[in-house]
């Protein structure tokens, strides 16, 4: 299982109170990641990425075992700790706005 | 008895105030959606207690919330956890898509920058939610970069009617200070047909035949700001009302000066008056008269609140020309917020109802057409949108 790490605004919005874990077909990577995870929780869509060109909106950014990995390409396989579930893969809202 | 339902919307969630029909004692619910701009709510005329809302964030982007409770509960249309028997969710609500298909759709060209260049035509958010007055799952969203778009389906799914992007002064739309906006969308009651929009900084256009075509109704209008004052297209109109008896009979707030058109727009005669100040955003009709209309005048383009620190209603009792200050119990000293274009709303109990939300976080009612007006709340984030729903 895959462990995301939303943050809170998305948490309220899927309805879940705390990290989501997914199974994710291999290989695991960014995109096959978001794929399951939007699957599963279809009112995310668009929220992370572009409905149309699955770009990462630009306020939200990727970090995988604490580095960030956001201008990685989205079919780069993500580390075995991400595939394993020892660590989470963090969806982050850029601190912006005051 | 009667009770009215308010749908506030702010920059930091959604509120429902409710009363009884004396509209004294209210109740007040939320923060719905706490931390995302509410820019818009409003419930269906066929079934009151189905309510759609706007919600959106920078980070985030759009999504369209729908209640089927009267707001007690919410959920995202067709991909929610309210999942449908034998139904995928979709997760299309938020998908807005300009269809550039052929033969229905437009091309997606540009549109005029601040600063005079081309600019690519985006999507941004949706404004304002228009519920059909014949289907309740029927709505119609006007949309940031400007275009119309609507759905049939609850909200499960939107389709751009392209022939207003499509129309062919659209590069000459520009943005406003709050962005390329399409935030009115009126429906006349009698002829399913035809259909009102405005945008800031386009004007007003209409169709006749259900969204294929659209024709620019700004004749009349007078803009000093921009190149040629008389253009077909340019105008920052800010809001367009209607009485629902008198669908040919359209008021306008626009940037400067407030406007009648007599014939669904095709001509417009400026009936600012004696209003201190004819720039405003607001404008609303009395339920039962259809010649009483609202206005909140805000001092200039440059400093947006009212004049002198004093929060006034104006109405004209004659459609125009002619207006009064209406004053008790608001303040009047000091108060210098704004009351944008979607924040006003009128119920229709007999004793005519009057609201307005502020950007200071304050929401007024009139239950007396404008002679008395009471804050229900006076501490919410900025106000962006009020819309109330009169119920039996």
């Amino acid at each position: 299982m895959i462990r995301v790490v939303l943050p809170a605004h998305l948490r309220a919005l899927a309805h879940v109170s705390s990290e989501i874990s997914i199974e994710v077909p291999r290989p695991v990577t960014q995109r096959s990641v978001l794929d399951a995870l939007e699957n599963a929780y279809p009112m995310l869509r668009g929220t992370i990425r572009d409905h149309v060109t699955q770009a990462r909106r630009p306020f939200l950014r990727f970090f995988v075992c604490s580095e960030d990995w956001s201008h990685e390409s989205p079919d780069t396989p993500l580390p075995e700790d991400i595939v394993s579930g020892k660590e989470p893969l963090y969806i982050v809202g850029a601190i912006a706005g005051g | 008895m009667s009770k009215v339902r308010v749908l506030v919307g702010t920059k930091k969630g959604a509120f429902i105030l409710s009363a009884d029909g004396k509209r004294e004692k209210w109740d007040v619910s939320g923060p719905f959606f706490g931390g995302w701009e509410i820019y818009h709510l409003k419930g269906s005329p066929i079934n009151p207690d189905r309510i759609y809302a706007s919600q959106s964030s920078g980070w985030f982007g759009q999504v369209i919330q729908r209640s089927d409770d009267g707001g007690k509960t919410w959920d995202t249309p067709g991909g929610g956890i309210k999942m449908e028997p034998g139904q995928m969710p979709s997760g299309k609500s938020n998908m807005f898509v300009y269809d550039t298909s052929s033969p229905n759709g437009a091309e997606l060209h540009t549109h005029q920058w601040y600063d005079g260049t081309q600019h690519p035509w985006e999507f941004k958010r949706v404004w304002h939610l228009e519920p059909s007055l014949t289907d309740a799952d029927a709505v119609y969203a006007g949309v940031e970069d400007a275009a119309l778009f609507l759905s049939t389906d609850g909200a499960k799914s939107w389709h751009e009617l392209a022939g207003l992007r499509g129309h062919g002064t659209g590069p000459r739309w520009q943005p406003g200070a709050g962005g390329m906006c399409l935030h009115t969308i009126i429906l006349d009651p009698r002829n399913p047909k035809r259909i009102y929009i405005a945008i800031s900084a386009a004007g007003a256009f209409r169709t006749d035949d259900g969204g294929k075509t659209w024709k620019p109704i700004n004749r009349g209008l007078f803009s000093q700001y921009i190149p040629d004052p008389n253009a077909e297209v340019g105008h920052c109109v800010h809001h367009v009302a209607m009485h629902k008896s008198r669908p040919n009979t359209l008021f306008m707030q626009k940037h400067w000066d407030v406007m009648r058109s007599d014939n669904a727009g095709d001509q417009w005669t400026e009936v600012s008056g004696n209003l201190p100040t004819d720039f405003g955003f607001v404008i609303d009709v009395h339920a039962h008269e259809p010649e009483t209309i609202y206005v909140v005048p805000i001092k200039s383009d440059s400093e947006h609140f009212p004049m002198d620190g004093k929060l006034r209603v104006y109405r004209s009792r004659s459609g125009g020309n002619e207006w009064e200050a209406l004053t008790k119990g608001l303040p009047q000293k000091d108060c210098y917020v704004n009351v944008l274009r979607d924040a006003m709303a009128v119920d229709s109990l007999d004793s005519c109802g009057i609201y307005f939300g502020t950007t200071g976080g304050q929401v007024f009612v009139s239950a007396d057409a404008g002679d008395n007006w009471t804050p229900i709340v006076e501490s919410l984030p900025p106000v962006l949108s009020v819309e109330v729903q009169t119920l039996s």
